[in-house]
Parts: C-alpha cells; structure tokens; sequence
C-alpha cells in the first residue's frame, strides 16, 4: 500500500519522479517510434490501473477486463466511421457503452468471488469477443473497423502527429492516476481494501460489500473504457484482438508483474512489457522466451510484484 | 586501331570503376518485412520468409546497383501489434518499401497508415477482397491473390468439368471463407448449379462431426475450404463419417495446400482444388524453385514459400527497373504496377489497374506420386482476373461476398 511514511523516502518516490519527469520532458528529443511506443505505455497504463482497482485493491480477479476496454473502443470506431459522429458524440458513445456494459455485467459478476469470480469474467469476455468476431455488420468481423480519423484533428489542436498525440494521452493518462490515487485513498476506497483482506468481517461491521464490490467493478469499467477510447484513436482502427482471451491476460500479467494495490506498479508493468515486447523481438524470435523468462525471475524474486520489491505485506 | 580499341578498354574500365564506386557509396535499400513469426500462424509465416530469404540470396541481396538491407519483424498475427511493428520499420528503421503480412485483419489495419505515409507495400499473401477493390491503396501492391479469384473459375469448373450440380459448403467463418464461398457460389450458381447449404465452421473448432452430420448423402460435393490444423483434422473425419468415395470432395486451394499436404494421410487422395499455385507444377520455373527450396529449408514450398519469392522478385524487378532510386517512393510505387518479371514459379502473371495480379488459375487433385502426397495440376485457367469474366465497375458496384 503506497501509504505515506514517516521514514526517509523509498526509493520508489525517486523511481516515480524520475518516470514522470521522463514522461514529461522526454518526448520531444526521442524518435516518432519511441514516441509512438510511450503513447502505448501510457494508454495501456491506464488501463493497467483500471484493473488493479479490481485485483489490488477489491480482491477480484478478472480475466475479461479488456472487454470493457475494447467494448469502448468498438463505441469510437462505429460511431466515428459508420455514422460519421461527431467527437464528442464518439468518445460520448464510447464510454458510455464500456461503462454501461460494465454496469451491466457487473450485476452478474458481483456475487462471485475468488476463483469464480475469474471464471466467469473470463467468460464474459469470450462473449464480448464473439460479439466483436460475429456481429459483422456492425463490427465488421475479423477485418475490424479501420479509418478512425486522428483526435488531434478532431479536438482542434495546432498540430499533429506522434508528439501531441501522446501529450493528449499523458494529459488524460494524468488525470486518471489522479482520480484513481484519490478514489483508492477515500473511504470508499478503504472499504473496498478492507472488503479484500476480509469481506465477512467488513460485513458485519455493516458495510454494503456487495454494493461497494459492484460499484468497484463500474469504475474499473469506466477507466478501462477511457483507455479503450484512446487505443481507438491512437491505433486509428479497431479488431476483436483487443478484447479477446490474450489481452486479458496480458493485462492481468501486467497488474501482477508491476505489483498489484500500487496503481504505479501496474503502469510499470505495462512500461515492461510493452518495451520488453518491442525492443526484443526486434533483435530476436525468441522474445516469448525472453519475455517468460522475466516472468519466472518475478515470481521468485518480487511475487508481489516489481514495485512491491522489498516491502513486506502486512499481515 | 590497336590505340582506339586501348583506349577504349581504358575507358570501359574506367566508366565500369567509377560506376561501381558512385553504388557503392549510395547507402543500403532497406526493406522492412513483417509476418507472424510467433503463435499460431507462425508456421506460414516462416514459409512466407523463406521464400523472400531464397530470392535475396539468389540475387546477392543487390539490386538497382544498392545493397539491401532487410530488416525482419514479428507482427504475431495481431493488428494492432502489425501497425506498432510498421510504424517502428517505417519511423525508426526509416524503410524504404515494405512487405509482408499474412492476415487480412493485419492487410485492413495497416493500409490507412502505409497510404498515410506513402510507403510503397507488397501485399504477398493477404486476400481480402476489397484491398483491390473497394477499399484499395495507390501504395499497395498485390503479388498474392484476392480470396474469390481461384474460386469464380472453379465454380463454372465444377459444374461443367466436373459434373457437379448440387454443392454443401463446410467454410472457416471468417471473410476469408465468406469471399472463397461466394466467388464458388456466383459462377456456379449462374452455371446452373446449386448450393444447397453453407455450413459455417468457427476457426477454433476441434470437431467437425456436428457439421459431418449434416450432410446429406444425395449431393453431388462437398466444397471445403479450411487451412491449417482444421483442414487435417476435417480430412480425417470426412473419411471416419464415411463420406469419402460417396461425395466428392472438392475445395478452396489451402484445403490440400503444401502447408498440411504432408501431414496428410490417404484420405486426402482425390480431393479437388483451385489456387494460382501448386508445387507440382510442371514448368522448369517451379521445378527449380521447388527443387532449391526443398533442398535448402527441407520440406516442400508451399504457395506461403511461392508467395514472397514471386513477391520478393517482383519488388527487386521494380527497383531495378528505377536503378535503385527508391527514395523516390512514387516512381517505385509506379514500377511496382509496371514491372512484369518472367520465369516466375506460379507461371506469367501482371497487375491489373487495381493492384491485383491476373493469373493463371490451377485446378489440382491430390494424388500420390512416388509416395508423397502432391497437387497435381489437372487443368488451367489462363489469366484470371479478380473480377473473373465480369465487368469491374459493375462489379465493384455490388456489395462484398459476405456469409
């Protein structure tokens, strides 16, 4: 728990200043591609930490977050191609049908807990990424919706390209961190912390955890939604890849690399990955292997993940 | 006269001198590739890479008086990882062209940005449809095929060659089955014949007794089109169900492609297919390409292997006909439609006004020669364009095969 300390200052209050000041300044000296990759991290950071409201911080583990995720951003892609809306109208549609479906399935979802919990959100998932396979006339089925026009543009920024796009994604990427570290130190957040150590016990001292449990799964939905609706515009096209069983796990793989109840560590874990994934295989086919291989050294030597290195959890 | 022929020797060399050093100092042509080279579509991938690496080892990965420069990149058969790898070749590596992917999801995703960037791409096995159709790019070329190209022939071959004149569909559920059925449909429906029903198979399906089940003794053929694990797994139980011997088993060309024709056991022996290319093919062409490939990467081409060696000397040819001048990417994107390279091992083939080859198209029937499996070319449809027999406009102005 990134809770404040009386002691010195760990060393991961100098790693995240360090990161953000990078994330700030960096941009502008690197390449379009480093550029484009920091957008990837930034975006799926946010969507990292939507799913750590729901491991870390409830105790529900979910295998189907990405659908929410990618539920948005088919909303972006429909609405901005096939019915020629507006942005505001798009984004508006996009979050509203990854909310909403998160308001929606949550009510299914919420009365499971633990390893149920996991198998029927992953189930779930595999619908919404038969929907997004099969629907075609309004998915348009494997091929995916391409020719999503670019959010610069669209909002009336100066310029385009790479740079701004990404200072746009960090901006929301920003305010995201932001509501979630408050939303994680409210009382309702407290709750759902204690809900996760001990659901009866929070119980009986009178909480509503089904409702604090639901209520938990909606904003993880509406956050996800907000990094589905950026990977929309980001990527410019949409496909049933974003929401199926692998992505899911790959996102799961990031909150448990990073660190789950951090926040940060999952963006870290996204960090990871995605530059893991790309400088690697640049230089090797076998980058599973390299990439399985940080997993296993993880596991052993940071289980709870990188950014819990060293801290013990409390029992 | 002995001081003129000197003199001009000196010259010769001297002119050869210079202009080997004025290429040299021009810097390598750098082509970016990308194919799923991990996963589930990792083997067709490979084959796919072998193909181009066999070709630029054959010309000494020099063209247009350059070096060449090939750097390799997995797109792990996922869209969005297709577009990160393109924008990395394109904006990092700084390519000159580009070729590669295998999947029509990954074709689709990429094409607004390689437009967008105006970088020259060979398609080589990507077959949607509408890539040269409805939905085309001025950048990108097609060396492959589009996905009802073989199958508008094959449909009147059935009917009239093959006798054929009521048809069951068994199709992965995807655009490519959907193109591959329609173009089936179309010219045999319009022949005379019928289809009597279309079964939809998932791409992950395992089984296929519950659509085995479903049909009916009486028809004339089964028209599969499968690829991959399922198309052996299919030929198995199309043997178990009885059904082999008693219906005709025709299909879409990656039914009994090389890709899983080893694998196959004598189940597979007489089933009929069309595609623009088969490794039996008897031209010097592709018996020495067939040859050379198997004795360097050990198995048999399949049309994945064909596929970017035809790609791989098609973009070569249209560097060479610019003399290396790649910077200029819209004159290489113009000799990329103009070159026309002979000698290539699926037979002569030129691009159409969209992008897309006219080609031969093979109907093959497997048999077992000398022990092994092969598609033996059994006939030959000379020059088949996209649009088959019909007129383009009128054909584009009609909606997508769909299910």
């Amino acid at each position: 728990m990134a809770e404040p300390r009386a002691t010195a200052p760990d060393w991961r209050l100098v790693v995240a200043g360090l990161g953000a000041v990078f994330l700030l300044a960096a941009p502008p000296f690197l390449s379009a591609y480093w550029v484009g990759l920091l957008t990837q991290v930034v975006i799926l950071g946010i969507l990292a930490m939507s799913l750590d409201l729901l491991i870390g911080y409830t105790g529900l583990p979910s295998l189907g977050h990405a659908g929410f995720f990618g539920v948005a951003a088919y909303g972006v892609g429909i609405l901005s191609t096939t019915y020629q809306a507006g942005v505001v109208a798009s984004i508006a549609g996009g979050f509203i049908a990854g909310t909403g479906l998160a308001a929606l399935l949550g009510l299914i979802v919420s009365h499971v807990r633990d390893v149920y919990f996991l198998m029927i959100t992953m189930a779930l998932g595999m619908v919404l990424w038969g929907l997004s396979f099969r629907w075609i006339p309004v998915t348009g089925g494997d091929n995916g919706i391409a020719g999503i026009p670019r959010l610069e543009t669209l909002i009336g920024l100066p310029a385009t390209g790479p740079i701004p796009f990404y200072y746009l994604a960090l901006v929301v990427f920003a305010a995201c961190i932001v509501l979630m570290m408050v939303l994680v130190k409210s009382p309702f957040g407290l709750t759902l912390q204690g809900i996760r150590e001990h659901e009866p016990r929070m119980r009986s001292l009178g909480f509503n955890t089904w409702l604090h449990g639901y209520l938990s799964y909606v904003c993880a939905g509406a956050f996800a939604s907000v990094a589905g609706i950026m990977w929309a515009y980001y990527n410019g096209f949409v496909s049933p890849t974003y929401l199926d069983l692998t992505a899911s796990s790959e996102l799961f793989l990031m909150v448990t690399l990073g660190g789950p109840a951090t926040l940060v560590g999952p963006v870290i874990g996204a960090g990871a990955i995605v530059i893991l994934k790309n400088v690697m295989s640049a230089y090797t086919a076998r980058w599973l292997l390299i990439l399985g291989i940080v997993y296993i050294v993880t596991i052993l030597w940071a289980p709870q993940g990188l950014w819990n290195l060293g801290r013990h959890r409390r029992s | 006269m002995n001081a003129v022929r000197a003199l001009l020797l000196v010259v010769a060399v001297a002119a050869t001198f210079i202009s080997a050093q004025t290429n040299d100092t021009r810097p390598p042509i750098k082509i970016g590739f990308m194919v799923p080279l991990s996963g589930g579509n990792a083997q067709n991938g490979r084959d796919i890479l072998n193909g181009f690496l066999m070709y630029l080892d054959e010309i000494g990965y020099r063209a247009g008086g350059r070096q060449i420069e090939l750097i390799v990149e997995d797109d792990e058969a996922i869209p969005a990882v297709g577009l990160t790898k393109a924008r990395k070749l394109v904006e990092r590596d700084e390519v000159h062209v580009m070729a590669g992917a295998l999947l029509s999801s990954t074709g689709y995703a990429l094409a607004p940005y390689i437009t967008s960037m105006k970088i020259p791409m060979v398609y080589p096995v990507v077959s949607a449809d509408d890539l040269t159709q409805r939905r085309r790019s001025e950048w990108i070329v097609r060396t492959g095929w589009s996905g009802s190209q073989p199958n508008h022939a094959f449909g009147e071959y059935a009917y009239q060659k093959l006798g054929i004149r009521s048809v069951v569909t068994i199709a992965l559920d995807y655009a490519f089955g959907w193109e591959s059925v329609g173009g089936f449909e179309r010219t045999f429906a319009a022949a005379g014949g019928r289809i009597r029903q279309k079964l939809w198979v998932p791409l992950s399906a395992h089984d296929f007794a519950p659509y085995l089940a479903q049909i009916p003794r009486d028809v004339d053929a089964v028209y599969a089109l499968l690829l991959g694990r399922t198309a052996l797994q299919f030929m198995r139980q199309y043997e178990e169900f009885g059904l082999k011997g008693r219906v005709t088993l025709i299909g879409g060309g990656t039914t009994t492609d090389e890709h899983v024709l080893p694998f196959m056991g004598d189940e597979a022996i007489g089933t009929v297919t069309a595609l623009h290319y088969s490794a039996a093919l008897d031209t010097p062409a592709n018996k020495a390409f067939a040859a050379t490939y198997r004795a360097r990467f050990k198995k048999i081409p399949s049309y994945y292997s064909e596929s970017m060696y035809t790609g791989g000397k098609w973009l070569i040819a249209a560097i060479n006909a610019i003399d290396g001048r790649v910077e200029d990417r819209a004159a290489l994107v113009e000799a990329l439609r103009r070159v026309r390279p002979s000698d290539l091992p699926r037979g002569p083939m030129e691009l159409d006004a969209y992008g897309n080859p006219i080609e031969n198209v093979y109907i093959r029937r497997v048999e077992r020669v000398n022990g092994e499996l092969q598609n033996t070319v059994i006939d030959t449809f000379p020059r088949v364009s996209q649009f088959w027999t019909f007129d383009p406009d009128r054909y584009l102005s009609e909606p997508l095969y769909e299910r």
